[in-house]
């Protein structure tokens, strides 16, 4: 929808552009663009100077295989991450859906999380499972049980993963719920006058009217999985135990600071970004259908 | 509602009171480490009631620093989480509310070209062009400064498209009568639309400067200076120091402090908050 009636200045609509245009063409396009092109480059040690080299940083970067193996890190994570929190933020909020008195207060006591920054949420969780010092350590080492998230590949995943699902659980109970309230009442109660209980009403009612919210943070939860839980990862593993918990986005952080091989590191962020616009395409075609609902 | 069971509602109570606890617990645990000295921290045994040391941790966290690490106190760098949350807050505020007024409310060339280029920055995070945006911060000579903290961050269209989404619903007969009472864009802009725009522009700011004030990887990569750190980026140097007796109670009561802002945000303006949340995702 557009407006009819508007204002005829003709230059001041550039002035009121211009701050946002330049803080985007310096901040983003030129990063960005600076990032393809360093991709088909490679520098000297010194950086001094750089040949152009067409596809083969990408054909490096493909040859190597943490880069496969970060790549499955990435997958493993996600979905790990996906999944928990949905489910356990869907089951939160279908009980705080309910007609309860205190559903406001448990609301507040679910949503605050978001605010704890990722890095702050792996240090809780690293202290909290800390090998020699943690609380929640201990009971599992009187159980026998050789848990080690500093040493071992797979606890530290375990970690990680749980802190992350800490973190997206209050978001995707927010969304939930909002979900859940906007379906009409009466929908719920043809099903119980038909004779349906509760689980079969949920199943067969209430999940699917609510797959658009679930699709919708199905994507988000991916996307936040690759960007935001840099800090966490940081904090708790510093990509290890031996890559064990290096995700593409900690890769493309860990290369380009180690060694300064820009090239591959640009080569990396080119593939990053590709997957990031298929994914933001998925989530716009999906908006798309939503209107129709 | 459909029917109502009494068991249904202790099984609801039931099983969010343990979301509400799984949420809590690693807070609570920090909150606790915080209040005890170091021993008892690090030994392993560390009650679960809060301990004696907690002045003390705390005006040492702030004030004072750690004693084997050469970490520097936390004060500062509470002033700069604050100071670059804020910058982002109201830089993206600023820049947007500007250039939405702009696409919404004026007809001129390339209008649709200049709402593409901004819309097109949704789609990849900073965390993607993480290095060329470093690079050209570094030659902009803005590393370990404020607005090298701030810029980069505020180049994204969120808050463009909520202005401009909220524009749109603004009823058309505001502009014609204020252009019958003889006001230009900028009275228009001033009087009218800067007022109705209140609560938007407070929702973007509460989503905003959490998003500012949780930032870590770039402030991690422009700011060599101790001085120039920030609290999130500040945390973790404590707990990897070179010698191996970390200074867990500092860590945690860091930790605290490190979120005792954002939490109070959202637990305080949580109606803004949700609001906001739920208005820039569409």
């Amino acid at each position: 929808m557009e407006k009819s009636v508007v204002f005829n200045n003709k230059l001041l609509p550039y002035l009121l552009l211009v701050p946002q245009l330049i803080i985007t063409f310096v901040f983003f396009y030129w990063p960005a663009s600076q990032a393809v092109f360093q991709s088909f480059k490679r520098e000297d040690a010194f950086g001094l100077t750089s040949e152009f080299v067409g596809l083969e940083n990408y054909q490096t970067l493909f040859a190597q295989p943490e880069y496969y193996k970060s790549m499955l890190t990435t997958v493993i994570f996600s979905s790990l991450v996906a999944a928990l929190s949905l489910s356990i933020a869907l089951l939160f909020a279908t009980q705080a859906d309910k007609n309860l008195k205190a559903a406001g207060t448990y609301k507040t006591l679910m949503i605050w999380p978001y605010a704890v920054a990722p890095a702050v949420a792996g240090v809780l969780w690293i202290f909290m499972f800390h090998p020699s010092l943690g609380t929640l350590a201990r009971p599992l080492r009187w159980m026998n049980f050789d848990w080690n998230p500093l040493l071992n590949g797979n606890h530290a995943m375990a970690l990680v993963v749980m802190a992350a699902v800490w973190k997206q659980i209050s978001y995707n109970f927010l969304f939930f719920l909002a979900g859940l309230q906007s379906i009409p009442k009466s929908v719920l109660e043809a099903g119980a006058i038909d004779g349906a209980g509760p689980m079969r009403r949920f199943w067969t009612i209430v999940f699917p009217l609510l797959s658009p919210t679930t699709f919708f943070l199905l994507v988000v939860n991916v996307v936040y999985v690759f960007f935001d839980t840099f800090g966490i990862i940081d904090a708790v593993t510093g990509g290890g135990p031996a890559g064990a918990t290096t995700t593409m986005v900690y890769k493309v952080f860990a290369d380009g600071r180690l060694g300064g091989d820009l090239g591959g590191s640009a080569a990396q962020s080119v593939v990053l970004m590709v997957i990031v616009i298929a994914l933001t395409a998925v989530q716009f075609k999906y908006i798309e259908r939503k209107v129709q609902y | 509602m459909v029917e109502h069971r009494p068991l249904s509602d202790i099984i609801a109570y039931a099983i969010l009171t343990l979301g509400v606890f799984i949420v809590a617990f690693p807070v609570y645990l920090a909150l606790i480490a915080s209040t005890h000295d170091a021993a008892t921290v690090v030994g392993g045994n560390m009650p679960l009631t809060p301990g004696s040391q907690t002045l003390e941790n705390y005006y040492r966290a702030i004030f004072v620093g750690g004693s084997r690490t050469s970490r520097e106190p936390v004060g500062h760098m509470l002033m700069n989480s604050f100071i670059s949350a804020l910058g982002i807050a109201i830089g993206k505020i600023f820049i947007s509310i500007l250039s939405a007024y702009a696409v919404v409310y004026f007809r001129f060339p390339f209008r649709k070209t200049a709402f593409w280029i901004i819309f097109v920055t949704l789609m990849l995070p900073v965390e993607v062009r993480i290095y060329p945006t470093y690079k050209v911060v570094a030659d902009l000579k803005m590393l370990d400064t404020y607005a090298g903290l701030i810029m980069p961050l505020i180049a994204s269209a969120t808050g463009t498209l909520l202005f401009r989404q909220f524009f749109m619903t603004v009823p058309e007969e505001l502009l014609e009568a204020s252009r019958i009472d003889g006001a230009g864009p900028f009275r228009f802009f001033w009087d009218t639309l800067l007022p109705l725009s209140v609560t938007t522009i407070a929702a973007l700011f509460v989503i905003q400067f959490i998003y500012g004030w949780n930032q870590y990887l770039w402030p991690l990569l422009i700011t060599t200076q101790d001085s120039m750190q920030t609290i999130v980026t500040g945390i973790k140097k404590m707990l990897y120091t070179t010698d191996e007796l970390a200074e867990w109670q500092l860590a945690m009561a860091t930790a605290i402090l490190a979120m005792l802002p954002p939490v109070a945000v959202v637990v305080f303006m949580q109606r803004l908050f949700v609001r906001g949340l739920v208005e820039t995702e569409k």
